[in-house]
């Protein structure tokens, strides 16, 4: 299959969002900026969407540890970072899909656990068609991307999540 | 036809009529509400799709440099943004004299837009409606998801994900990348297909095919084992709209508009998309930011009509597919000489799109002007262009006009789920009259209301330009304004009942 490609980096950096929506474009620009500081590094992929979907799940195939970024309405100031747990949400219903259930459908197809999955959430406030990021919300970009950098370059053993199949 | 579902004036509650009101509803992108008015008999009298927020694509547009145009639409939707690449290029192409565009970018196009439909298709069939198809309307809804159906049909689950991901990269080897292709330019393309991943698409089609094939079958027998629901449900007469190619083919990505009434008589035939607005016509209502598109021959009352798959499967005269054709002469017989009125039967059209999707993907791939050839073309300037194309939920309409230093000066967008507003309308009115009964909202009724508006894989953030969460509320109010029932149904799909909180319901 196409989709089962041979090799892959071993970190996955995935970031989301709508660069025309105010600050959901957090995701998005923090992957360009990692995507440009990492460019040498073949260790590590850097992908986006405007959302998560199901068929990611196969994004994170043969990966060490996957890195997702999203802009967030309720994570605390300037940003949060939490080790995922695969999850059957109701996010399953939607045209956008949680990085927990995006894990959960690796587990269900795949029958084994993901690769360890960590979400760094940079808060915003606005999220309105044809404005650009706040201040604020800039802000907390700049510092999530030095956590980034620093996270990505430090090897780091991470346990693999339960997987409920 | 009728508009009964037009006349739910404030004046008709004092009448004793009570609102039902459903708020929003889930697996449907963007943030909608249902009110369904009843009478002192609990009969189910009119109702509404309402739309609850509103943000301007038009004002996003105008201003901007023509040639940006194809870019920047595609963030006007993050589920449908190729549909909006082509057809915003495809209007572009006329404001810089491209008509026709070159072969080779017509080709690279059409490939984008065929993948774009295979993987829209595949999400909704697979992941959005399989597990009420497969499970039943009124099963556990923890198990009624997309995990639920991994769990008890794995291998179904799995070739959806895969038939997705196939049409993901159709679209990443033409639009140059998975997401803000930007492949498609005024006037052509900008890069061929490359011979590596034409060979890496060509390694999978076969198998794709048959994938497809098999998901075809899957609707087919659903229909076949439950007739009587699949039929009846959701089911009204209404007017189709679609383009069709010059000959009466189906093509989804150029052609004329061709409109049949509710009896299936041809009403519009080749009418020139640059003429649109001589031919549709859009009316406001005050209860929802919505349009509502009709035929301008017919009137508001008798010109609504619906788009997408089931359209598009009955305005053609034949699918240019030989394995898509034959499943289409199977559709229509279904009818038994009479237009198949049925919402469920979208489901069924639409996986025959998506085979004579990949059947198109594969002539394509075969084909050495994707790989070579003049990509651009050019003529004299125009200021007025309209790309019409149609997108997986049915016609998608691009008009522009562009000034003399390059800037849009007027945008004007019809999307597919907006031709189906009042078709959705009519979709939840005949629902709600079959399965709300007295004074109790059940999880039942919600399930069959979502199960029906569903079938049209609306888009509400791109018809309506929101995004939004989807829970679900609903109010039962009687006719002196008390509220007497309301169910709130979380993403978890649990219920609780809350009758504190005001309900907030627009007149």
């Amino acid at each position: 299959m196409t989709i089962d490609r041979p090799a892959v980096a071993p970190v996955l950096v995935f970031g989301w969002g709508n660069l025309s929506r105010g600050d959901d474009a957090l995701g998005p620009l923090c992957l360009e900026h990692l995507r440009d500081a990492l460019a040498a590094d073949s260790q590590v992929e850097c992908l986006d969407d405007y959302q998560l979907q199901i068929e990611h799940a196969l994004d994170l195939v043969r990966r060490q540890r996957v890195l997702f970024i999203d802009a967030s309405l309720t994570c605390q100031t300037p940003f949060e970072v939490t080790l995922l747990e695969a999850a059957q949400d109701a996010s399953f219903t939607t045209h956008a899909m949680s990085p927990q259930a995006v894990m959960q459908v690796f587990c269900t197809m795949r029958g084994e656990s993901p690769p360890p999955c960590t979400l760094l959430a940079i808060r915003g406030e606005r999220f309105e068609l044809g404005e650009p990021p706040s201040a604020d919300a800039l802000a907390n970009l700049a510092a999530a991307q030095k956590w980034a950098l620093d996270w990505l370059r430090a090897p780091q053993v991470q346990r693999t999540p339960d997987c409920v199949v | 036809m009728n508009t009964s579902l037009e006349t739910a004036s404030p004046a008709a509650v004092t009448q004793g009529l009570r609102r039902v009101a459903i708020d929003p509803v889930s697996r449907v992108e963007g943030h909608g509400k249902v009110t369904i008015l009843l009478d002192a008999n609990n009969h189910v009298q009119q109702v509404r799709l309402h739309i609850v927020e509103f943000r301007g694509f038009e004002k996003f547009i105008e201003g901007r440099p023509y040639w940006e145009v194809p870019v920047m639409v595609q963030r006007l939707c993050g589920i449908c943004p190729v549909s909006h690449h082509l057809a915003a290029s495809k209007a572009m192409d006329l404001i810089v004299g491209a008509s026709p565009v070159t072969a080779s970018a017509d080709k690279i196009r059409r490939l984008m837009h065929y993948g774009q439909m295979l993987q829209s298709h595949a999400l909704h069939f697979f992941h959005l409606s399989s597990p009420d198809l497969l499970f039943g309307f009124d099963s556990d809804v923890n198990r009624r998801n997309i995990v639920g159906v991994v769990q008890a049909h794995p291998e179904i689950a799995t070739k959806g994900v895969m038939l997705r991901k196939f049409g993901q990269e159709v679209i990443r080897v033409t639009a140059g990348k998975r997401v803000h292709g930007t492949g498609s330019v005024p006037g052509g393309m900008n890069k061929h297909v490359s011979a590596e991943d034409r060979a890496l698409l060509q390694r999978d089609v076969a198998q794709m095919t048959v994938w497809a094939l098999e998901a075809v079958n899957i609707a087919k027998q659903l229909h076949a084992q439950n007739p009587a629901l699949y039929n009846s449900f959701g089911s009204f007469r209404s007017n189709m709209l679609s383009l069709v190619r010059a000959d009466g083919a189906m093509d989804l990505y150029d052609g004329v508009l061709r409109a049949r009434d509710d009896k299936g008589q041809i009403i519009v035939d080749g009418a020139n998309d640059q003429n649109y607005l001589d031919l549709i016509e859009e009316s406001v209502k005050p209860w929802t930011y919505m349009k509502f598109p009709f035929l301008k021959s017919l009137g508001p009352d008798l010109g609504w009509y619906r788009v997408g798959p089931l359209a598009r499967m009955q305005n053609c005269d034949f699918i240019p597919s030989p394995l898509a054709e034959a499943e289409r002469r199977e559709f229509i017989a279904w009818g038994q000489g009479e237009p198949i009125q049925a919402t469920l039967a979208y489901h069924w059209a639409r996986m025959i799109e998506m085979l004579h999707s990949i059947e198109v993907i594969k002539e394509l791939l075969d084909d050495p002007a994707i790989l070579s050839g003049d990509l651009m073309a050019s003529g004299p300037r125009r200021r007025s262009g309209v790309g019409v194309i149609e997108a997986p939920r049915g016609t998608l309409i691009h008009h522009y006009e562009v000034g003399d230093d390059d800037l849009v000066t007027m945008c004007n967008l019809i999307v597919s789920t907006t031709h189906n507003n009042q078709a959705m309308n009519e979709a939840v009115r005949s629902v709600a009259r079959e399965y709300l009964d007295g004074n109790e909202l059940t999880e039942g009724l919600l399930n069959h209301i979502e199960v029906a508006i569903r079938a049209y894989d609306p888009c509400l953030s791109c018809a309506t330009h929101a995004l939004g969460q989807m829970p679900l509320d609903v109010a039962l109010v009687g006719a002196d304004g008390t509220l007497i029932d309301r169910v709130i149904k979380s993403q978890s799909g649990q219920l609780q009942r809350d009758l504190a909180s005001a309900i907030g319901l627009p007149a």
